[in-house]
């Protein structure tokens, strides 16, 4: 008989899966691309990168759909960390797809980048023939994301169709594409918010400022909190105030909610969501309050 | 803290989705924006009751036809353990969607409704828990609250499940009288059963032991990528040949002789690295890097084992395979990809022996092929050799999948039964 209790830890299991996933990748597929936007998870999961390829650097580049909108200290967070890993950062530009008449911006008070930049990233796809792409979506943020797949097959026009997905047992993954269709492949799937801010703590990972208590001007709207910027188109009846907030999830100025907030730990910041009961697209994601299906209908356009 | 992956099998009339409702909702994974979202859909669609199945029905179309369409994955934690359930509709490709959600399942519920007792599909669902090996089989019988909770009813639906798991196989299989609806049992034991002296579900889902599940005996490492960074910098690195993998079985040591797969030649392992530093064991499921004392020509696909227990080479595979394709056929002569572990090759059916019917295990030779959600016993011939356990013995080197080659869908998921 063994002596010894051969019991492994959450976070050694969860991130002993996504290294196996992304090793799949890796040996599979021939280009494939990871999406790094400086939000949480997709630093969480640079750092399984690293680990799953250590002491070789990460052999694949990093892509950012920028939409013009994002948070500066987020951006500048974004080029520090490529330039400290020597990663190679596509940067895919929702403004370039303006330019190009790709789309057409949206006009008025509520005007948002965030549905464009599925054309962007759909164009960026194809331009640099990436046949892989690795998102940080998790399972637990949203229920059409509940029943996604870790590979997750889209089409030639980049769509996901949440009928007719491909079966996954075990940790054998189906690679098989033709040319131009892709995988969506999300290592994080099986991670929850909470599980994410305890692997940041246990491995002292950097993260923007952002996330932290910090003083702002701020505005209300539909119960939100938002950034008062020049990318943000605010009302006579929507005036600034200042507020203690941080944000708990890092999208573009113009539909993501800061939470008040004085947390200026990670500690506070896990003991703050442990006793949450708001989710966090719910307390703080515009782009999710269009419908009861807003995500899955996104998504099936070939969003994130 | 530990994962513990459960699969719970019923139907939305055995309680299941109610079930699953009340653990997520009593271990504050349910938030009260989604609560919102359900219970103002319940009352647009004039339910008089909070209808928690829209919890899990993620989908539009799930939504408006009221129905399961897929495997959803739902997540909770206490303090003991994290949870993840694997909840997999009962009506519509049940087969498929239940086998899917077993493969990686620790723990299945399989719940039955007190007032009618051992049901045919209680015996599928059993069934299938077995054939995926599942290690721990929960029978929650529930809705006590309707047979007035009587431990006559109970140990009467007990027997019958017990005479029949007995010609299963089945595993560690436990009993719990509950109500889902009230509470009864669920997270903390029931005032109305005093007769019951066994623990509460949730108690007996934070406590039941899963690490000696994994097989911690015979050494199996599937070389899964081969870690060179050419380094021009550092002579250290320049040098440097790690083969990475996830363990698939047993326990390797830095100083063991292991061999490798398909040459037979046996080296020794030099170290097992991570990026956190090197470590003085590994076992499933840790990701980890091997480093061996000897030039090997080694690639993915190949195996690293014990050269006094060895996985079978073989090119002949005999296998219970679930079919899972909607149009084509599983039949002799067919083509398909298979892919075991890091290893994919091809693949010939070379004979069909048996369609078993789920339902009464009725073992029918006539058949001539298998369709959506049928499951029989069939006999392989690949291109390459694969290095393959029972699955009995180990699920990671045991299963497999098949890949249609015109489609490039997964098509079949299979259990290892006999190779040579």
């Amino acid at each position: 008989m063994l002596q010894r209790d051969y019991t492994t830890s959450q976070l050694d299991v969860l991130e002993a899966e996504a290294i196996h996933i992304m090793r799949e990748v890796a040996a599979e597929f021939e280009r494939p691309c990871l999406l790094f936007s400086g939000g949480k998870d997709s630093i969480v999961m640079l750092r399984v990168a690293e680990k799953a390829f250590w002491p070789a650097p990460i052999p694949f580049p990093l892509m950012h759909v920028d939409t013009g909108h994002n948070f500066p200290e987020v951006i500048e967070f974004r080029d520090r960390r490529v330039a400290e890993l020597g990663a190679r950062l596509v940067v895919a530009s929702v403004q370039a797809s303006i330019d190009a008449g790709r789309v057409v911006e949206q006009t008025g008070r509520r005007a948002s980048r965030n549905r464009l930049q599925t054309t962007t990233l759909l164009d960026a796809i194809e331009e640099h023939g990436f046949d892989a792409v690795f998102g940080g979506a998790r399972r637990d943020e949203e229920k059409a994301r509940a029943k996604e797949r870790v590979f997750s097959f889209r089409d030639e026009f980049g769509q996901w169709d949440p009928k007719n997905q491909r079966p996954e047992l075990w940790n054998l993954y189906n690679t098989k594409i033709s040319r131009g269709e892709h995988i969506r492949v999300f290592p994080l799937s099986n991670w929850t918010e909470l599980d994410v801010w305890h692997y940041i703590r246990r491995e002292g990972i950097e993260i923007p400022s952002i996330y932290f208590s910090h003083s702002r001007t701020v505005f209300e709207r539909d119960a939100m909190l938002l950034a008062d910027s020049t990318v943000v188109q605010r009302g006579d009846d929507e005036p600034t105030f200042e507020a203690v907030v941080r944000y708990r999830t890092v999208g573009d100025m113009t539909c993501t909610g800061a939470v008040a907030s004085t947390a200026t730990t990670i500690d506070q910041i896990i003991d703050e969501i442990a006793a949450t009961r708001i989710t966090e697209r719910g307390a703080t994601r515009a782009d999710d309050r269009a419908s009861e299906a807003a995500m899955e209908d996104r998504k099936k356009e070939g969003y994130f | 803290m530990d994962i513990l992956r459960f699969a719970t099998a019923g139907s939305v009339d055995d309680g299941k989705s109610t079930l699953i409702g009340r653990l997520l909702f009593d271990s504050k994974a349910i938030f009260e924006d989604q609560l919102e979202a359900v219970e103002r859909t319940s009352r647009d669609r004039g339910t008089e009751y909070t209808d928690l199945s829209l919890l899990t029905d993620g989908l539009r179309a799930e939504r408006e036809q009221g129905i399961t369409i897929d495997v959803a994955y739902r997540y909770f934690a206490t303090p003991k353990r994290k949870f993840i359930i694997a909840d997999t509709p009962g009506h519509i490709q049940y087969t498929r969607n239940m086998v899917t959600g077993a493969s990686t399942a620790d723990l299945a519920i399989i719940l039955i409704d007190a007032r009618k007792g051992v049901l045919e599909q209680s015996r599928r669902h059993a069934f299938l828990t077995t054939l995926l090996r599942v290690p721990h089989l929960v029978l929650a019988v529930n809705k006590m609250d309707l047979v007035d909770y009587s431990e006559a009813r109970f140990d009467e639906i007990r027997e019958e499940f017990t005479a029949f798991a007995s010609k299963l196989n089945a595993s560690d299989l436990t009993f719990i009288p509950i109500s889902a609806l009230h509470g009864d049992n669920v997270v903390s034991r029931s005032e109305n059963m005093p007769w019951y002296e066994g623990s509460s579900l949730l108690h007996h889902l934070e406590h039941v032991h899963i690490a000696s599940d994994r097989n911690l005996v015979d050494v199996r490492f599937p070389v899964q990528y081969v870690i060179r960074p050419h380094s021009a910098t550092s002579q250290e690195l320049h040098d440097y040949r790690g083969y990475a993998g996830q363990v698939a079985g047993g326990v390797l040591k830095p100083g063991d002789e292991v061999l490798h797969l398909p040459s037979g030649l046996t080296t020794t392992i030099a170290a097992i690295d991570t990026f956190d530093g090197p470590v003085e064991e590994a076992f499933a499921p840790m990701s980890v890097t091997l480093r061996l004392a000897d030039d090997i020509d080694i690639s993915r696909g190949d195996m690293i084992c014990r050269p006094n227990n060895q996985p079978h080479v073989a090119q002949e595979i005999d296998a219970m395979v679930s079919w899972m394709a909607d149009g084509v056929k599983l039949q002799p002569r067919s083509k398909l990809i298979i892919k075991h572990t890091t290893r994919t090759a091809r693949a010939l059916v070379r004979d069909l022996h048996y369609r078993l019917d789920v339902n009464t295990l009725h073992r029918d030779e006539s058949a001539t092929a298998l369709g959506l959600n049928e499951i029989g016993r069939v006999s392989l011939r690949t291109t390459q050799p694969l290095f393959v356990d029972d699955y009995a013995r180990n699920r990671l080197t045991g299963g497999f999948i098949l890949i249609d080659e015109a489609t490039n869908g997964t098509v079949g998921a299979g259990m290892i039964v006999d190779a040579h």
